[in-house]
């Protein structure tokens, strides 16, 4: 709440700390029994790291997972650049034709349910491929589509939210000193809403590893992303391999996104400073 | 046509070098701008002032190029600037925001115009530096733009617009950003820099203060019309009608006939003064025309006497009493219910207690004012 | 003349940029809608594809066939009915649960010192950059009938044989409402943080209780919040499928499960289809909400 409004009494706090206890601990357990010695998940059996040996070895999971970061490097890069343009269409061209069923086309992804995305997804492949013969088989290819589909979605809510901040005279304020539309695009607005384009695509990039439905729907033989092995395996019952896996998983997001919180911060009370200093003087 | 008025004035001698030709901007029906036309000389600061709404900004973003007149055209020495995008208009414009670019240092903002001048690299430095020197910001060319204060940054900013040595320079709000104190020194510190540049300048700006202390001349604008064009004093002493007299500084306003209309000399009955108001001069009217009378509240002499003059005299109660340090202002009731304003020097140190000969509430006093104070309003 | 060459290749460019994402969203995302809907009235195959061409030259004769079978056999059939109705029910139930836990952290997070709040809001949304199988997979070891929260409550001797939590319509919920959960605090916090606190200050001043304040200001002015972050929980939720296949039992009926069954294990692709068609009628509503919600909020931060 602006300004005032600002005390965080008890109750706050109690209201965070269960909140908080209900988001993690399942999943510190999760991790904590990944170091199981015992094979059963709910009985511990003395620590050991045997779990994350026998993950590594797995190369059905190894092949899943290079497949899997593949796919998700390929789709969040093309969804940012797709994203990006259809952010600068709706935020910066004002009205056009075909704005809403645009608006409603980039808006309707990020709550279909993903059973009904995949099934269309691949009906959509299956007749393309009776029609003109493409795509010829089902694999990377097409799970990139999907997920490029579904990402650019995602990445527009973030490019576009902060196109909308970006005061509007910097982009006339460039023009008039004599760049293009397109000069200003690159000089100007781009360099300026770059870390929303970055913080697009580690979310698309997140979004994509952890995708299982769609996948499932378009993917081939030859093309198991690393959901899928994990969801067959989990299918079949509790096994510390997959709490393993989930602790990686787990541990590498966090670093990530503790480390980019802590950059920014660090950023922003440089800048603080810097702002102080200068009307100090 | 105000621009009459100020015919006589030396303007006319100089050259045109902006010319805005019956230029009209609609957006979804709505006249924003309405059949503007206006000329700007050589070398002056010319300020559009108006409240927000009133079309100002538009104007100045037409002539920019950020957008495009729907009717009419706009000339720079000349040559239409119709369908000429903002990117290729010698024109450059200081925002109100400054719109510096946050990602680059203070040289670099100043080298982003210069470069689409197709200078040398050496002629480019020494352009940035000379830029820099004329705001005295030299010192300051590595710092990113939040590592200055919002003169400084100002300052940056005319200096980045005047770098590509544009044959305009467009003010939006130019204090629009600062506080009240450093309003008025950055404002003859502008003047000064602009005029040593020798840059014709079109200002926009909301507040009448500014405008009457940058400006040369000053446009008052209104819904999308330019109402009156002058010089500062002009549109102070002369309004010629109740919008502008309304919108700068504060006036009393008198409904009336006309009833005498000589070459030397004007009278109307009011029916809130009991004796006529008379003017030293005559207009061009019929007797009996519905007619407005302004008098400015500094203009006229409050006393408790009734004062020995057949004209241009008012009676009333005093109401309420504004104390603003300089001077006070008297809110006065004229019997007829019209709120009258006085404007009253403190010449003399006020000492609590010594209130005797002072005018104060519930006073009746006498207002009175020359044949040559008031101003009248034909429209 | 080179100025207007120049702008004209702008404006080329201009729609370049539109065209692009516009194209590839035609394609890749309505036209499937398209075939959804076209297979949905196609007749069962036993061939690949699994369905029959609906538009047939026979004899230079066209002819359309359009199949309503597979609508009739949901209709018909009990188990789909019963299958939408429990998914929305559970769904909307689900929602509501995790408004209510996800209203009051949010609430919580937006009253933290400011430099706190960002910290806090990345806490909440960290779960789910994580992946959201595993992040189910883990309820599993915990609802289990030999899983931690039953050995725990043995241990406390609260209970003497383990509750049977796991395959059960609980277990749904709990896995809706942790998985969806972020989804609900984000929003209310964004429209939450946004509010002016003076107002609080204002009833307060006219006589107003905190408890009278906050449900006659704040939460009517956090509506815009709830609406965004339940159609979030909501349509996401109704077609679940993960979490019902993992934590759900065989009689916890819900329709991405059936679409998916329908789908890969009967291999009925028209009828899989037509399960989607349906779902997507039933979904049209709330997604027309969000989107109003979402171009209202795309509106109000143009206008600054």
């Amino acid at each position: 709440m602006a300004n005032t409004q600002t005390k965080a009494g008890w109750p706050s706090w109690l209201i965070l700390g269960l909140g908080f206890l209900f988001l993690y601990l399942p999943i510190f357990v999760l991790m904590f029994y990944s170091f199981n010695e015992s094979r059963l998940v709910t009985v511990w059996a003395g620590f050991s790291t045997k779990w994350y040996g026998e993950l590594f070895r797995d190369d059905q999971m190894m092949g899943a997972v290079w497949m899997s970061l593949k796919i998700a490097f390929l789709s969040a890069t093309m969804a940012v650049a797709l994203g990006t343009m259809a952010s600068v269409a709706l935020v910066r061209f004002g009205r056009f034709r075909g704005k809403t069923v645009f608006t409603a086309m980039m808006t309707a992804p990020l709550v279909m349910p993903e059973v009904i995305t995949g099934l269309s997804l691949l009906l959509l492949f299956v007749t393309l491929a009776q029609m003109i013969g493409w795509p010829a088989e089902r694999g990377m290819l097409t799970i990139w589509i999907a997920h490029t589909t579904f990402n650019m979605a995602y990445v527009a809510v973030v490019v576009s939210a902060r196109l909308r901040e970006l005061d509007k005279s910097l982009e006339e304020a460039a023009m008039d000193l004599g760049a293009n539309r397109l000069a200003v695009f690159f000089k100007v607005t781009l360099p300026i809403v770059a870390p929303a384009l970055f913080s697009g695509w580690l979310l698309a990039f997140t979004l994509s590893l952890d995708d299982l439905v769609i996948a499932s729907f378009v993917s081939g033989p030859g093309s198991t992303t690393l959901p899928m092995v994990v969801f067959s395996s989990v299918r079949l019952g509790v096994s510390p391999k997959i709490n393993a896996l989930a602790t990686i998983l787990v541990l590498s997001v966090a670093a990530v996104s503790l480390l980019g919180w802590w950059l920014m911060r660090r950023k922003e009370l440089q800048r603080q400073k810097e702002m102080r200093a200068a009307y100090a003087s | 046509m105000p621009q009459e008025q100020s015919g006589q004035k030396p303007e006319k001698n100089k050259r045109v070098k902006l010319e805005i030709r019956q230029v009209s901007k609609e957006f979804d029906g709505f006249k924003a701008v309405n059949d503007v036309s206006l000329d700007i000389y050589q070398g002056e600061i010319f300020a559009l002032l108006g409240a927000s709404g009133c079309g100002k900004s538009t104007l100045l973003r037409m002539l920019a190029g950020f957008e495009s007149p729907t009717s009419g055209e706009i000339l720079l020495d000349g040559v239409s600037l119709n369908g000429v995008p903002a990117y290729e208009r010698p024109i450059n414009m200081m925002f109100q925001s400054y719109a510096l670019f946050p990602h680059m240092t203070v040289e670099q903002n100043i080298a982003f115009g210069l470069k689409y001048n197709k200078l040398s690299k050496p002629a480019m430095q020494a352009k940035i530096e000379e830029a820099l020197s004329l705001v005295q910001m030299s010192a300051y060319a590595k710092r990113k733009p939040h590592q200055l204060s919002g003169g400084q940054q100002q300052r940056v900013a005319l200096a980045r617009s005047l770098a590509k040595e544009p044959k305009l320079l467009l003010l939006d709000e130019p204090m629009g950003a600062l506080d009240k104190k450093l309003r008025t020194q950055m404002q003859l510190e502008i003047v000064d820099i602009i005029e040593a540049v020798g840059v014709t300048c079109v200002m926009v700006t909301h507040d009448q203060e500014e405008a009457m202390t940058m400006a040369s001349r000053v446009g008052i604008m209104d819904a999308g019309v330019i109402r009156q064009v002058g010089a500062p004093y002009e549109v102070y002493e002369q309004p010629n009608c109740r919008m502008t007299a309304e919108f700068i500084g504060s006036v009393n306003i008198f409904d009336g006939k006309l009833t005498v209309d000589e070459a030397d000399h004007v009278e109307i009955t009011t029916p809130d003064c009991d004796k006529p108001l008379r003017m030293a001069h005559g207009i061009s009217g019929s007797l009996g025309m519905d007619i407005g009378y302004a008098i400015r509240p500094e203009k006229v002499m409050v006393s408790r006497h009734e004062p020995d003059q057949p004209h241009n005299v008012a009676r009333g109660k005093v109401m309420d009493i504004a104390y603003l340090g300089s001077h006070s202002i008297l809110h006065i009731e004229l019997p007829s219910g019209k709120k009258f304003q006085a404007s009253v020097a403190n010449s003399d140190r006020k000492v609590v207690g010594d209130d005797e000969d002072r005018i104060t509430w519930n006073d009746e006093v006498y207002i009175s004012w020359g044949e040559r104070s008031g101003v009248v309003l034909t429209s | 003349m080179k100025g207007l060459n120049l702008s004209l290749l702008m404006g080329a460019g201009k729609r370049l940029v539109m065209a692009v994402p516009y194209v590839w969203l035609l394609l890749f995302f309505l036209v499937p809608f398209i075939i959804v809907l076209k297979i949905s009235f196609a007749e069962a195959q036993i061939a690949l594809p699994p369905f029959t061409d609906l538009v047939e030259f026979t004899d230079d004769v066209l002819t359309l066939s359009l199949n309503l079978f597979n609508y009739i056999d949901l209709y018909e059939y009990d188990l789909y009915l019963t299958g939408y109705i429990s998914s929305v029910k559970i769904a909307a139930a689900a929602t509501f649960i995790a408004f209510l836990i996800g209203y009051p952290i949010a609430y919580a997070i937006a009253r933290l010192p400011e430099h706190s709040r960002n910290l806090a809001l990345m806490l909440v949304i960290l779960p789910s950059w994580t992946s959201f199988l595993i992040r189910i997979y883990a309820w599993i070891g915990l609802l289990k009938n030999n899983g931690l929260i039953n050995n725990f409550l043995m241990w406390l001797g609260i209970i003497d044989e383990p509750l049977i939590m796991l395959h059960t319509p609980f277990a749904v919920y709990i896995g809706i409402v942790y998985a969806y959960l972020p989804f609900m605090v984000l929003p209310i916090y964004t429209n939450l943080v946004k509010h002016d606190g003076r107002l609080l200050e204002a009833a307060a001043d006219l006589g107003a209780s905190p408890v009278e304040s906050f449900f006659k200001i704040t939460l009517p002015l956090s509506m815009g919040g709830i609406i965004a972050g339940a159609m979030l929980v909501f349509i996401p939720a109704v077609g679940e499928f993960v979490i019902p296949e993992l934590l759900g039992g065989p009689d916890t009926l819900m329709i991405g499960k059936m679409l998916w069954n329908e789908f890969f294990n009967a291999r009925n692709w028209p009828g899989a289809s037509a399960v989607a068609v349906v779902m997507l009628v039933l979904l049209i509503i709330p997604i027309t909400i969000f989107q109003r919600y979402q171009a209202k909020e795309a509106e109000e931060a143009e206008r600054g």
